[in-house]
This record gives C-alpha cells, structure tokens and sequence, in this order.
C-alpha cells in the first residue's frame, strides 16, 4: 500500500546556509496518527510546512522528496502542485486568533474552500458546513456562520479550525501544535475532538507537538526530532516503555508529572546535549562532502 | 438565539456631525443654481462690500454680504463648493485606486515588485508637493483637468505607504498561509483575504485625501494656477478677500470658515467610517 505521505532525506537550508532540516525521512501511513516531537526550534513546522508548500521564502530545500500518496511533489508544475495539495491535506493551525480572516464572517471563509477544492455549489457548502460545525459540538451553528472570528471564543475558534480542516475530507491533515494556544482544560477536549473525528474518517494525521503527553494520548508512532533530525522513530507504545535515544529519554524526564512534580521538571543533561550537538555536526560534514 | 447579544449603540457625533456638513455643503454645490440667492458673477457697484446680515447696512438677499465688485459671497461660496467637491471626488478617488493598488501588490507580494514600487515612492516624496504640482500645472496649462491630474499624481504615495505596510502585515498572518494551502491563487487571496482588512484604512485615508485635495486646490487657486478666474473657487475668493481685508473681512472670513469644516469634516468622516467599517472595532 503507498504511503499516505512520504519524506525521503529531506534537507532545507535557510538563505545564509545554515540547516534547518536535516536529512529527514518519515511515512505516514493511510489512517495513521503520526507524532512529530521536538522541542522549539527543532525544526517541526518547517516539515509540515514543507509539505503543504508554505515554506518561507529565506527557506530553500536543498535535497530530498516528498510524496503524496505516491505523486512526487517536486515533479509536478507549481500549479498541479498547489492543486494536489489543496485536494489532499490540511492544515488544523497552531494560533487560532490569526488562522482565521478577522473581516470576513465564518461562513464565507469556510465554504469558498469547499467551493474551491470540490467544485461544490454555495448552497451545498453551506450545508456541509453546518453539519461540520454540529459535529465539532459548536451549539450554534447558525448563529457562528453569521459571525466574525473575534466573537467567538479561543476554544470556539479552534473548533471551527478543526471543522474547516476535515471539510474538504483531506486525506492527510496536519496538526501543528494544535493545542498549544488553548488552555488546559479545553486542550483535553480538543484533542479528544480530533482523535474521534480522525477514527471516523481514517484521515491520516501528522501531528506536531512538543509535548509527549499528547504525543502517548493521540498518536501510534511517533518520530523524535532534534535540530532539524530524526533522532528516533518508534511505535508510541515502545517509546514510551524504552526509549532508545539518549535525547528521548531526556525530553521525558523534562515532562512534567503530577505524582512529583519537583523531581520531574529535569533540563535536558548537557551531557546529552553535546552528544547531540557532535552528533549533527559529523551528519552535517557527510552532508557536505558530496556537494564540495 | 441561544444567548441574547447586547449591541451598544451609542451616538458617534463625530461621524453624524461631519457627514451632516458634508451632506448640506454637497446638496449645496449640487444644486447651486437653485440654491444660490443670486448669480454668483452679477456685478453691482451699487451693493460693494456689503457686510453679513446681522450687520448694520447689510442688504436682504445679500446673506453673507458682497464682495468689493458687489458680487453675493454667499453665491460665490456655493458655486466654489462645487470646483472644490469635483476636485475633492475625482483627484482622491484617483490617487487612491492607483496608490492603493500598487500598495496592495507591493505588499503583498514583497520582493522585486515591492522594491520597485518602494523606490518609486521614496524618489516621488523627495519632491516639495507644492512645487511638484506647480510644476505639473506649468506642464498641463491651468484648468480643472489639469488640478485634478496634478493632485492624484502627487499624493497617490500617501495610499501606497498605508497600503504597502498593512497588506504587508496581513500577508504574514496565518490565515493567507492557509489559503494557500486550500490552492487559491496569489492574486485571488490578496482581493479576497487581504484587501477586506486593509479597506478601513483605505476608506479613512480616502476621506482624509479628499479633504486634502480641496486645500490643495484652494492653494492653487490662492496662487491664480487653479482654473479661470471667472468661475468662483474658494482659493481665488480668498486671494480677493485678502486684498480687502480692512474694508470687508468677511470675504475673507467666510471662504476659510467654509474651507476650515468640510476638511475637517473629511478627516472625521473618515475615521469615524473607519471604525464603522471594521468587523472587531465595531
């Protein structure tokens, strides 16, 4: 079975030359919910953004393929691919407060996707959307497509988010850090919403996050990433019982945990940290002999 | 409705008393010929310097009083509104569409178009605006047309730098990345998602602009490069005005009270339009 999504050695250097990502390979499977953990700057969002072709300009690929459900992205023509991507994924974002278009009411913004990617009529889209939003367990949908963003609710918004991405039944949505901005009590809930509505459609997910309590919670495998490299790639459950790279384990203990909370607020060991740090630089020489 | 929303509606005094200026003033200048008391190029020796109503000596039919050639200032004022909304309209509307325009892509799209539009604007405000538009009056010859060209060509930098900065802004936000991401095109997300939040501005400055252009065309007229001297303009009034200060102020007084509230009325027009335009200041 081809992959749902699939990144072969996947480099990316910013204007000035320095590597951001770091020869990265990963699958996610069709229906799979695959974990991307890293602490901040390690190079998460740059792989989700990479695939959905959002990339910021001072960021280059150097090397390296991405393909979706076996279409290589990087053969086909700006505009097939912008197709491709628009018709096969989406993106549930990180800050609610921006994701959505301050002066335009909720239900425009939502349906012209519809509109745009499965060539629906108006009145159709609108309808889709309501269901959409009933699911998300939003009270009022009517009341929510006449309003604008800043009258509803963080929570709310993130809903709306999470329906818009599953609108267009995308085969592979990512997740990029989709809870961060929420408080914890609504986190819970959210992440609840997205796992159902995943099981139900068998939307494959690549979810980025930095925390591995969500990471145990959604997720059946799950890649480690630091400084823009894999550092391990695990089934969640092994993971979690034995993690094999020095880095994971450290990223565990630095976990916060109810039973003892001062105990488990560790840092990163430098020790670690400067294996790491020779770690990437020798895969950074390997890298750049071939190019001279 | 699940939860009742409270709405405040509260009086915005600024929009409805500039906008009431700018209605009667417009009304005024629209229909001048029924409007104005008397023609407003009648001489009458006669009735020179005839002052306002509640003076001593004053005329009725004569509300404001006449000027030294025993011309009606009243009628001379509503027909000037009409050279001063016509420039107001035309040249802001016409430095907005291309100002706004060029705003938009630059900021936008950034890059090469953004720093081709970028120099062009830093080298068009090195130029003193007064003297660019004398200048451009000297190339065209005098006349209406010729205001109107001059003022658009100058003060479309003013939309293009708002512009620019706000489409910028916008551009970053999360929102245009997902657009993208749903494969809209480039120009199709800068008109659909972006201009809407940049139009609030747009419409302030519109408004701003307008009452701008009728100073500037009250400045070109003051220096007798505006349109013929017959037809009254409220620049040309003033320049006569001036000339007879000590024996008929009001001449002068009137044209610069008339001048002084549609441009503040303008400006305010524009920002309490502002407010009432944007989804999250509403």
């Amino acid at each position: 079975m081809t992959a749902c999504l699939e990144i072969a050695g996947l480099s990316a250097t910013l204007a000035n030359g320095v590597r951001v990502l770091r020869d990265v390979s990963l699958t996610v499977e069709p229906g799979e919910v695959r974990a991307l953990v890293g602490e901040s700057g390690a190079g998460k969002s740059m792989i989700g953004k990479a695939v959905l072709g959002v990339l910021p300009p001072s960021v280059r690929t150097a090397a390296g393929h991405i393909l979706l459900e076996g279409t290589d992205l990087g053969t086909l023509s700006p505009k097939a691919r912008r197709t491709l991507i628009g018709a096969k994924t989406a993106l549930i974002p990180q800050d609610p407060l921006t994701a959505l278009n301050p002066s335009r009411r909720i239900g425009p913004q939502m349906t012209d996707r519809l509109v745009k990617i499965l060539g629906w009529g108006g009145q159709q889209a609108d309808q889709r959307i309501r269901q959409l939003l009933d699911e998300v367990q939003i009270r009022d949908p009517a009341r929510v497509v006449a309003s604008y963003p800043h009258e509803l609710s963080g929570g709310m918004r993130q809903r709306v988010l999470i329906a818009a991405a599953f609108a267009a039944e995308p085969r592979l949505i990512i997740a990029d850090e989709p809870t961060t901005a929420l408080d914890v009590t609504v986190q819970k809930q959210t992440l609840k919403l997205i796992a159902a509505m995943q099981r139900e459609r068998g939307t494959a997910i690549l979810f980025v996050t930095h925390d591995l309590g969500v990471v145990a919670k959604i997720s059946q495998r799950v890649s480690v990433l630091y400084a823009g490299r894999v550092v391990e790639e695990a089934d969640t459950a092994a993971l979690f019982a034995a993690p094999r790279h020095a880095y994971t384990r450290a990223l565990m203990q630095a976990t916060p945990r109810y039973t003892d909370p001062a105990a488990s607020l560790k840092p990163v060991d430098e020790k670690v940290l400067a294996e790491l740090a020779l770690e990437v630089a020798t895969a950074d020489r390997e890298w750049e002999t071939p190019h001279g | 409705m699940a939860e009742a929303r409270i709405t405040v509606r509260h009086f915005n005094a600024r929009l409805w008393l500039s906008g009431a200026w700018l209605l009667i003033a417009l009304l005024a200048a629209v229909f001048a010929p029924l409007v104005a008391p008397q023609d407003p190029l009648a001489q009458d020796l006669m009735l020179e310097r005839l002052p306002p109503f509640w003076l001593p000596g004053a005329e009725p039919g004569y509300f404001l009083g006449t000027d030294s050639l025993g011309r009606d200032l009243l009628s001379r004022l509503i027909y000037g509104g009409r050279i001063a909304f016509i420039v107001a309209f035309v040249a802001a509307s016409a430095a907005c569409l291309a100002g706004s325009a060029l705003g938009l892509v630059a900021g936008y799209f950034g890059g090469w178009a953004d720093r081709i539009v970028s120099r062009i604007v830093d080298i068009w405000m090195a130029f003193p605006p007064v003297l660019f538009a004398i200048l451009l009056i000297a190339v065209f010859g005098t006349g209406l047309g010729s205001v109107i060209v001059a003022i658009a060509v100058i003060d479309w930098t003013r939309f293009c730098r708002v512009v620019r900065a706000e489409a910028m802004a916008q551009a970053r936000m999360d929102y245009v990345e997902s657009a993208r991401i749903a494969g809209f095109s480039r120009a199709g997300i800068m008109l659909r998602e972006v201009l809407p939040n940049v139009l609030p501005s747009i419409v302030a400055l519109l408004s701003l602009e307008m009452g701008i252009a009728v100073i500037v065309e009250a400045i070109l007229s003051f220096v007798n490069l505006s349109i013929s001297t017959d037809d009254p303009t409220w620049g040309s009034i003033i320049a006569e005005g001036r000339l007879s200060i000590h024996q008929a102020w009001w001449v002068l007084v009137f044209p610069l009270i008339a001048l002084f509230l549609t441009v503040l009325s303008f400006s305010q027009f524009g920002e309490g339009l502002k407010a009432r335009l944007d989804p999250v200041l509403r």
